[in-house]
């Protein structure tokens, strides 16, 4: 069977809603009823195959071309299944999901994969700010699964982030990690501000030095057991970080954010 | 059944359903993981006094381990799930995680989930951490050496303990060293241990007392230096009978075990004084398993 596809006709003006069409909504839908699904554009609502034209049958495997980035709630709480974008996606990109696969080819906008709580999310180009964190005034962000960007992120990278990974090739913004309270983000390259800001538990494992900050405070290098381990899991990724020279396990640690509960952790490469 | 001059008997022996569990210990090199092991298996080679039966599986390949250090996998028996855990807990405390450069890590990954170092996070006083790493549970615990490496759960599972068999010499030297014999070749067996002293027991129990305050007592029909006082079972050339007693996952991995161990020692044969191979055999009162010799041997 082959998968289900929407093309994009031509770019709306206005911001989409595509929440309606993940894999568990469209399991068992024809054709036609798919079509007849309406998005919300704007302030008006606007049929599926006004926007799409639509091929395929797969409702478990689902491919978005020429997606651009007003195309908001790509996968949103998506449970099983996979969604492919070709091109850029919009704000709130697999928010909530608890199972399943998304992978999107260009960049992503605000808030991808936040509150997610299972899965695997793969950026092949940049994230926009607050990349699994909470939504605005919810306490707890991302809960599980893994993100893989293969650019760069914005700011507020796992904002209060509870478990999972988020493994960035590129560089973070500022505020990476901040109000974090559990969980790992690895980030290859720089990263900015105030990282850790607020930061509970978990661990910010860095390739490059970051800025020296006063709510952090040195632990020594050490040789850390857990990280082969960290790395072991990374070896089904198609990324930098399955590559056997990118593991490590001797690090500087530093403990922190001391303002805050202070369990918290960065961990940088000591090469 | 007569193999190579040694008389297999129409015997079997009888085994007992037990808990199961097996723990993967690495460390900076085989020395230390070895003498973390031995230490989490020792003064564990009876359930009669010891809480559980513990022995090392084998060692493994630094490919093996999940943390790509040498190591060494260990398997607990206990007879029941509650006393499994407590026996697991305690040994993981006081020999695992107090050894130099140890890890610990579930060796089960099915079953039912009992606490491996899930409790022992406590040891850090609020600065242990926890990683999710692919579904499974660890905990880093703060130690004076760096940091212990613990996964927080492995997997209990429905075993047989109590496998054995009886070597019958001429003479002690012999005995001990048909029963060495079949305890290298019973090593190579995975999900098995032979839980007593160098995998060897000298004093061979039988069900009961004279004495009401005890449940075992020494197996009469056997010992040597009793055969003209009591209802012997050996014949006069025996002075020396050894046991080796096996725990298993399954019946199928007793199976092979004794069948190697038998032969190891049938190899040796009549003519280095080994005589008859028996079995711990007593009577169904013991346990639903009966392992017959000239079956296996078959």
């Amino acid at each position: 069977m082959s998968a289900l596809t929407f093309t994009l006709k031509q770019r709306p003006d206005q911001r989409v809603d595509m929440s309606p069409l993940v894999c568990q909504k469209l399991v068992d839908l024809e054709l036609a009823e798919i079509a007849a699904i309406t998005l919300q554009n704007g302030k008006r609502k606007i049929r599926v195959d006004e926007l799409f034209s639509i091929a395929g049958a797969d409702a478990q495997n689902i491919v978005i071309k020429n997606s651009f980035g007003k195309l908001d709630f790509i996968g949103k709480e998506l449970d099983g299944g996979r969604i492919t974008v070709e091109g850029d996606a919009g704000a709130y990109l697999g928010l909530g999901m608890k199972s399943g696969e998304i992978e999107v080819s260009g960049d992503v906008g605000l808030y991808a994969a936040c509150e997610m709580k299972k899965g695997k999310l793969i950026i092949n180009g940049n994230a926009g700010d607050f990349l699994g964190a909470a939504l605005p005034g919810n306490k707890m962000g991302m809960k599980g699964g893994t993100i893989l960007v293969k650019g760069n992120v914005g700011e507020r990278a796992g904002d209060h982030m509870r478990r999972g990974n988020i493994l960035i090739e590129g560089n973070a913004g500022d505020y990476c990690g901040s109000r974090m309270t559990a969980g790992t983000i690895a980030v290859m390259g720089q990263t900015g501000r105030y990282l850790g800001f607020a930061m509970r538990r978990g661990t910010l494992l860095l390739w490059n030095q970051p800025q020296a900050s006063a709510r952090f405070n040195d632990c020594g290098a050490h040789t850390l057991a857990f990280l082969p381990i960290l790395f072991a899991s990374f070896k089904k990724l198609n990324s930098k970080f399955a590559d056997n020279s990118a593991a490590f396990n001797r690090v500087q640690r530093y403990a922190g954010d001391m303002s805050e509960m202070g369990r918290g952790e960065v961990l940088v490469k000591i090469s | 059944m007569i193999i190579n001059g040694v008389a297999i008997d129409a015997t079997f022996a009888e085994a007992f359903p037990m808990k199961a569990t097996r723990a993967i210990i690495t460390a900076q090199n085989e020395k230390w993981a070895m003498i973390s092991a031995q230490a989490m298996t020792g003064f564990a080679t009876s359930v009669i006094a010891c809480g559980c039966e513990a022995g090392i599986e084998r060692v493994l390949d630094p490919s093996e381990t999940p943390d790509g250090r040498p190591g060494v996998s260990v398997m607990i028996f206990a007879m029941g799930g509650k006393g499994l855990a407590k026996q697991l807990e305690t040994r993981a405390g006081q020999c695992v995680l107090t050894s130099p450069t140890s890890a610990l890590f579930a060796g089960i990954d099915g079953g039912t989930r009992i606490a491996l170092g899930k409790n022992l996070r406590y040891f850090g006083d609020g600065f242990q951490v926890a990683k999710l790493i692919d579904g499974k549970r660890y905990w880093r615990i703060p130690v004076m050496d760096g940091e212990f490496l613990t996964e927080a759960t492995t997997g209990q599972v429905d075993a047989i303990g109590g496998g054995n068999f009886l070597v019958l010499a001429q003479s002690q030297p012999q005995a001990l060293a048909a029963c060495e014999a079949a305890i290298e070749e019973m090593r190579k067996i995975p999900n098995v241990i032979m839980p007593f002293p160098g995998g060897v027991v000298r004093s061979g129990s039988k069900v009961g007392s004279k004495y009401a305050a005890l449940g075992a007592s020494t197996n009469d029909a056997f010992c040597p230096t009793l055969k003209g006082m009591t209802k012997t079972d050996l014949s006069p050339e025996i002075e020396s009978v050894m046991e080796i007693v096996i725990d298993g996952l399954t019946k199928e991995d007793i199976d092979k075990a004794m069948r190697v161990g038998i032969q190891a020692v049938c190899d040796l044969g009549a003519a280095n004084g080994i005589k008859r191979i028996s079995a711990g055999n007593y009577g169904g009162k013991l346990g639903p398993f009966h392992f017959h010799l000239q079956e296996i041997m078959a």
